[in-house]
């Protein structure tokens, strides 16, 4: 399968007063088409800014995007529309996503408006097609959002990241703010329409169970870094990273005859803001010593398709 | 015999089947609100008077007569006549298109102006916010009346200088209000919706942001009517204002003022139309507010 997105080194920090917030940071990884990959760890570890910088709705301060091979880091204004119309972005909260102020069916259509790719009637029968596609009810259609529910109103947001047609679509937490019951049917509607529209997607979540279901491959963060990306199955038999390993520990299980050891981190997570070398993870590793702060680390391939960014991964996998 | 029944729940459906927020729920609501109406119909009749003053009453509002000096209510004369002999009825009703259309043009002149600094201080911050901000806190930083008695006084007297100074002085809080409004709205996903769907710039200011962050606006600028008035009848009364013989309430009392001992009714009625009139805007600016945000109720 071809790569759809390469990205390469991506960078992304914020000038604050108190310092340079480094909240992707020299990021590497790359999509094939029509795969999900996962994007997980904790909140504010800088996954929801590296799949805005993804599709330039944050611009980059370094490193290469590329997209179906051509270079898109840097983008004109025209450039940029067109870049925009292949990919498109599923935000987490339904309901600050939607404008408060327009019906279901003018956000819909919105964007098929400014494409210019459709008139007049066309354009209606358009909207309704998309707003059918992804189960929004016929009485609906002139709603506003304050009057439909959390799930109707994602529905609404997938019409609208759909409705231009696009090959990859960043789903910043799209389950995360829903009901349980609910976040079935959004992941369903998700995977449908990645089956007829051969989607592909970048899965920003939490929530460990939803991206085991999800995705065919996972990219673990922490604080700015890619510490572990493996195939999902491989992640979730072997993971390799002290970080992956309490992570997926904290998995609440159901069966009481296997209750797994949950490995406790001690500590708070540390502050992105002029983070020290090395490896991010440091202060709160059981494994840590003191060269592990000495020198970036690169995403070492310990089996195939499986990397891991950790100095003492063999010392603590004792199977490696 | 088919007798019309009224269903009591009447009025409560038709209010929920507008959108709360849009134009008509607003003019829905206050129309079911007994005491904005009042109000209302106060100041509709007002203008309606002034603008037919010269067909309906018998005595012109700048016609002396010399023998009817400091009358008092009379059938011919209800309200009395003022120094010269001239009606004071007729002068209030005619002058009362002076002060309200101040009110309103001076509000509308601030409320355009502070929409636009606001909007683009909030939106495109950094050194924008900072210069904008800056340069209307200097114009805060005066009291209000103190102010547009200075800018009244560089601009000499008269109807639109007026609005001017009123509508000059109303600029800080708009912009500041707006300012506020749209660093909320701007942090909202459904404004970066909107730039991944390939949105320009202005669509999005347009579209997306002005509409969510104008409602608070209208509100105060349904309130900011009468206390412009007002601001606009204490210029008059010193002075600054519409010139005489313009039947400008505030210039009305200022002129009365001298004879306040011995003629009271000369203050009397201009003061009361003041009052009734700031009142009325006051109470339709009220379930304005209450229709547009049910929050702030109490």
């Amino acid at each position: 399968m071809a790569k759809l997105l390469q990205v390469e080194h991506l960078k992304k920090y914020f000038p604050t007063s108190r310092g340079v917030v480094h909240a992707v940071d020299d990021v590497s990884f790359s999509i094939e088409e029509g795969e999900t990959m996962g994007l997980v760890g904790e909140s504010g570890c800088g996954k929801s800014t590296l799949g805005r910088t993804c599709i330039h709705l944050l611009e980059s301060t370094g490193g290469t995007i590329r997209f179906q091979g051509n270079d898109v880091t840097h983008l004109s204004k025209k450039a940029l529309a067109e870049y925009r119309n292949c990919v498109q972005i599923i935000f987490q909260d339904p309901f600050s996503s939607l404008n408060p102020r327009m019906t279901i069916r003018d956000t819909v259509t919105e964007p098929l408006k400014l494409s210019g790719r459709f008139r007049g009637e066309e354009l209606n029968r358009e909207s309704e097609r998309l707003m059918d596609l992804v189960g929004i009810e016929k009485r609906f259609y002139n709603s506003y959002p304050h009057e439909l529910d959390g799930g109707r109103r994602q529905r609404a947001g997938v019409a609208r990241a759909i409705s231009l047609k696009p090959k990859f679509i960043v789903c910043d937490e799209p389950v995360s703010a829903l009901d349980v019951s609910i976040q079935a049917q959004i992941l369903n509607l998700l995977m449908d329409l990645q089956d007829e529209f051969k989607l592909t997607y970048l899965f920003v979540t939490h929530d460990l169970s939803v991206v085991r279901h999800i995705s065919n491959k996972i990219c673990v963060m922490y604080l700015g870094q890619m510490v572990e990306t493996a195939s999902t199955d491989a992640l979730f038999a072997r993971p390799y990273h002290p970080y992956t390993k309490a992570l997926l520990s904290a998995i609440p299980t159901v069966d009481i005859h296997n209750q797994q050891q949950r490995i406790l981190l001690k500590g708070e997570i540390t502050s992105p803001i002029n983070p020290h070398p090395g490896c991010r993870f440091a202060q709160r590793c059981p494994y840590a010593t003191a060269e592990c702060t000495q020198s970036d680390l690169p995403l070492v391939e310990v089996e195939p398709g499986h990397f891991v960014a950790c100095s003492r991964i063999r010392q603590i996998n004792k199977d490696l | 015999m088919f007798k019309y029944k009224k269903d009591p729940t009447a009025k409560a459906k038709r209010l929920s089947s507008y959108k709360p927020g849009s134009f008509l729920y607003v003019v829905n609501y206050v129309s079911q609100s007994k005491s904005a109406m009042a109000g209302f119909c106060f100041i509709a009749l007002l203008l309606i008077l002034s603008f037919l003053t010269p067909y309906i009453f018998k005595y012109g509002y700048r016609e002396i007569n010399v023998r009817m000096q400091y009358a008092l209510s009379s059938l011919e004369h209800p309200f009395g006549c003022d120094e010269v002999g001239r009606d004071i009825m007729v002068r209030i009703f005619y002058g009362a298109k002076y002060t309200i259309s101040i009110g309103f043009f001076s509000t509308f002149c601030a409320a355009i102006c502070g929409i636009i600094l606001g909007a683009a201080a909030g939106y495109f911050g950094g050194l924008v916010d900072t210069l904008i901000m800056r340069a209307l806190d200097v114009f805060q930083s005066f009291p209000t009346i103190l102010l547009a008695i200075a800018i009244s006084a560089v601009f000499g007297p008269g109807y639109w200088k007026v609005i001017l100074a009123c509508g000059i002085t109303g600029i800080p809080s708009y912009a500041r209000m707006m300012r506020a409004n749209i660093l909320t709205v701007r942090g909202s996903e459904f404004i970066e919706a909107a730039a991944s769907i390939n949105c320009s710039t202005g669509r999005i200011i347009l579209k997306h942001v002005i509409p969510n962050a104008i409602s608070p606006l209208i509100v105060q600028m349904a309130m900011g009517v009468a206390s412009a008035g007002l601001t606009a009848s204490a210029l008059s009364f010193l002075g600054f204002g519409v010139v005489p013989p313009t039947p400008e309430w505030g210039a009305m009392l200022s002129t009365a003022r001298a004879y306040i001992r011995e003629y009271p009714h000369m203050v009397m009625f201009p003061g009361l139309f003041i009052m009734l009139t700031v009142l009325s805007l006051n109470l339709v600016g009220d379930a304005i507010r209450d229709a547009l945000d049910p929050k702030l109720k109490n």
